[in-house]
């Protein structure tokens, strides 16, 4: 962290004067960096062809630190991911700070770090930004927002109009691991665990799986909030088909089904990061999950189910017994059960 | 977590359906009194692989449909009103008062705070001198002690600040009230294998000799409610009715004779409200003359007028068993987990929303 002359952040580095200044020149923009943000202007200038994708996400995650990562990686790969799950190549991202005066620079340094090391990672550029300071009490620390543009990848044909009876749902990885993760920390709900957040960008999986099997996969979703089952449930509705799931087939690792069991919480409703879902023609199924099973975000990755006539616009889930039953979407917030 | 894969284990599962098949030679009615097995019998789809003969009916057992209207009034007065820190239970919160649920008025600024458990609440008037925090008791014998130990613990901590509004339910008068309604043809039961765990069997015995009704103490995976529901038809089938433990992995006859202790420190036998049910006499627990200075009812006088139920909700008949969720006219139309007219239809153990996320469409879609 660069030697500074102030140690919290104060109203004042929202001002748009002197201090915001301070604020940016004291390392902000050494840290991220590029050609295009070098050049300090009102917005970036820069050059795409072809069909692109455009998507934004705000971050406002309580708390900021959480086992296995932060709001500033969170921030880059939710919007990097975004972008991925629209079969586009993640190319310029902007960066908008909500502060909250009060946030040490530690921390705010400290995210800062990870949004370097996530954007690096995922080979997106923050081109543009913004800070506000908002006073104490009325913001959560720090809130993020970023918005990014894309390049469609030239194979990519990605729209639920494209899906089929037939084709299988892939998830990518262990699911609900980072809802969990963050509940671990959660006042009043404090539990010991080694659960960390799986947070990562999949951009660069989500392309060697285009590169190889091009149009026939017919959808990438991430079930970030409400799941994997609301993920599910909106894929059968813009579709008009069934989904039929089965329940041994849904990977999670067993710590955090442990904690959904304790917590009365069903792991198909929990928040994932690091996941993605695919919906892919039948033929190249098998292939596609030995391609996802190389990568390091893949390994845990598993067919569960598949797209039927069925039952049309629901979800039904084989329970592990061999009973079934209609997966909803999730209502409202998923609350812990008395007992 | 090995101990409970075993006990969801499909052969085993098979081999238990297979035996109900061919011991079951006419219909029988079976009660599973506790919420948290009738959530599993429709999380795990047990309902649609027993034998058509055998109808499951979901009893009283969900803490949150039968705490009564009045006291989630009383809760949004303390939260609203006199300005105090409420914590809840989770499910609780969801629940429709009068005018609003605990969630609305938590939107509308009230401080009102979900928690796992009631020490949490504690911690919280530790740090919050200043304010009063009351912690909203709800719940049956299973969540007593936990909700009885905060008390002792505030009362070590020399807290002036904390109270709980209690709402404890017992489950052994509410299986009498269910036998002793005309309506309800009840002809066994599945006891609640977690309240037992606390309270033993020994209250039950009395019921079983007086009624001559077979029960048998169950767990909540689907190998113990299938070996439950098993024990209950063998004996309905030789027409006995003794008292049965299936769940005996867990429940001692004897119960936690130290959390029994703890309860008895703060709690007293009360008559109580049944939201949907009624008054049943002597089916609760209120806070002690004792632990008075912890009791939120007398340290905040209020009086909340009673207002009646929506007449649509058919939440009574529910409970009891008399009727399944979708013979109500509003299930699944103005009554949903997001917008509820009664309790059943807002906690996943509620018999309503059970039914509600396996769906009459379901059934269709099954056949």
């Amino acid at each position: 962290m660069p030697k500074l002359d102030f140690d919290v952040i104060t109203l004042g580095h929202g001002s748009g004067g002197v201090l915001t200044n301070k604020l940016l020149e004291s390392g902000v923009f050494d840290l991220l960096k590029n050609p295009i943000l070098d050049e300090h202007h009102d917005g970036a200038i820069f050059e795409l062809d072809g069909k692109l994708a455009f998507s934004t996400d705000s971050y406002v995650i309580s708390p900021v630190f959480f086992p296995g990562g932060n709001i500033g990686e969170l921030a880059i790969n939710g919007t990097v991911n975004d972008l991925a799950m629209c079969g586009a190549i993640p190319k310029y991202l902007s960066l908008s700070f909500i502060l909250e005066e009060g946030l040490t620079m530690t921390e705010f340094w400290e995210i800062l770090l990870s949004i370097k090391a996530a954007a690096e990672k995922s080979g997106i550029f923050i081109v543009t930004g913004d800070t506000k300071v908002v006073e104490r009490g009325k913001g959560d620390k720090i809130f993020i927002n970023t918005s990014g543009v894309g390049q469609l990848h030239p194979k990519a044909a990605i729209s639920a109009k494209r899906v089929q009876v037939g084709d299988k749902v892939i998830v990518s990885g262990n699911i609900a691991t980072h809802g969990i993760a963050i509940m671990s920390v959660r006042e009043g709900l404090d539990f010991e665990t080694s659960i960390e957040s799986d947070t990562i960008n999949l951009n660069h999986t989500v392309e060697a799986l285009l590169d190889t099997f091009g149009n026939d996969i017919h959808l990438f979703r991430d079930p970030t909030r409400g799941g994997v089952a609301t993920v599910l449930n909106e894929i059968a509705r813009d579709t008009k088909l069934g989904i039929n799931i089965q329940q041994k087939d849904i990977p999670v690792i067993e710590e955090v089904y442990g904690a959904c069991e304790l917590l009365g919480l069903d792991p198909l409703y929990v928040a994932n990061e690091g996941v993605f879902m695919a919906i892919v023609s039948a033929e190249i199924a098998d292939d596609c999950l030995k391609k996802l099973q190389t990568f390091e975000n893949g390994q845990n990755a598993a067919i569960i189910g598949e797209v039927v006539s069925e039952h049309p616009r629901q979800v039904v889930l084989q329970s592990r017994i061999g009973g079934k039953r209609v997966i909803n979407m999730l209502v409202g917030e998923q609350l812990p059960r008395i007992c | 977590m090995k101990y409970l894969s075993e006990f969801r284990n499909p052969e085993i599962v098979e081999q238990y359906i297979a035996e109900l098949h061919k011991i079951t030679t006419k219909p029988w009615t079976i009660m599973e009194v506790c919420g948290g097995q009738t959530h599993s019998l429709v999380k795990n789809g047990i309902l649609n692989i027993l034998p058509k003969q055998i109808t499951m009916v979901h009893g009283p057992g969900c803490p949150v449909c039968v705490t009564p209207l009045t006291l989630i009034d009383k809760a949004l007065y303390l939260a609203e009103e006199k300005n105090v820190i409420l914590c809840s239970y989770g499910d609780m919160i969801r629940v429709p008062g009068s005018k609003r649920s605990l969630l609305e008025a938590k939107a509308n600024g009230a401080d009102i705070r979900i928690m796992y458990s009631p020490l949490e609440a504690v911690k919280i008037a530790q740090e919050n001198p200043t304010r009063e925090v009351v912690f909203f008791a709800v719940g049956f014998e299973t969540t007593a002690p936990a909700n009885a130990l905060s008390v002792i613990h505030a009362q070590r901590l020399g807290l002036k600040n904390y109270s709980i509004l209690a709402s404890h339910v017992l489950v052994p008068p509410a299986m009498e009230a269910v036998i002793n309604d005309k309506e309800a043809k009840i002809e066994a039961f599945l006891a609640a294998g977690h309240v037992c765990t606390i309270m033993g069997m020994s209250e039950y015995e009395p019921i079983v000799e007086k009624y001559k009704i077979p029960m048998v103490v169950t767990g909540f995976e689907p190998v113990d409610l299938l070996q439950g529901i098993l024990m209950t038809v063998r004996q309905l089938e030789n027409g006995e009715a003794k008292l049965e433990n299936q769940y005996s992995r867990v429940v001692k006859p004897e119960g936690n004779p130290e959390a029994q202790k703890v309860i008895a420190k703060v709690f007293r036998t009360d008559d109580r409200e049944w939201r949907g049910i009624g008054t049943i006499p002597q089916s609760g627990w209120e806070v002690n003359e004792e632990m008075a200075a912890f009791d939120a009812n007398k340290k905040f006088s209020v009086n909340i007028q009673k207002v009646p139920e929506c007449a649509d909700c058919i939440a009574g008949q529910v409970l009891k068993g008399i009727k399944k969720p979708f013979e109500c006219s509003q299930f699944g139309k103005a009554c949903t987990p997001l917008n509820p007219l009664g309790a059943p239809m807002v906690s996943s153990e509620g018999a309503c929303a059970a039914y509600y996320h396996y769906s009459e469409a379901m059934e269709e879609a099954l056949v």
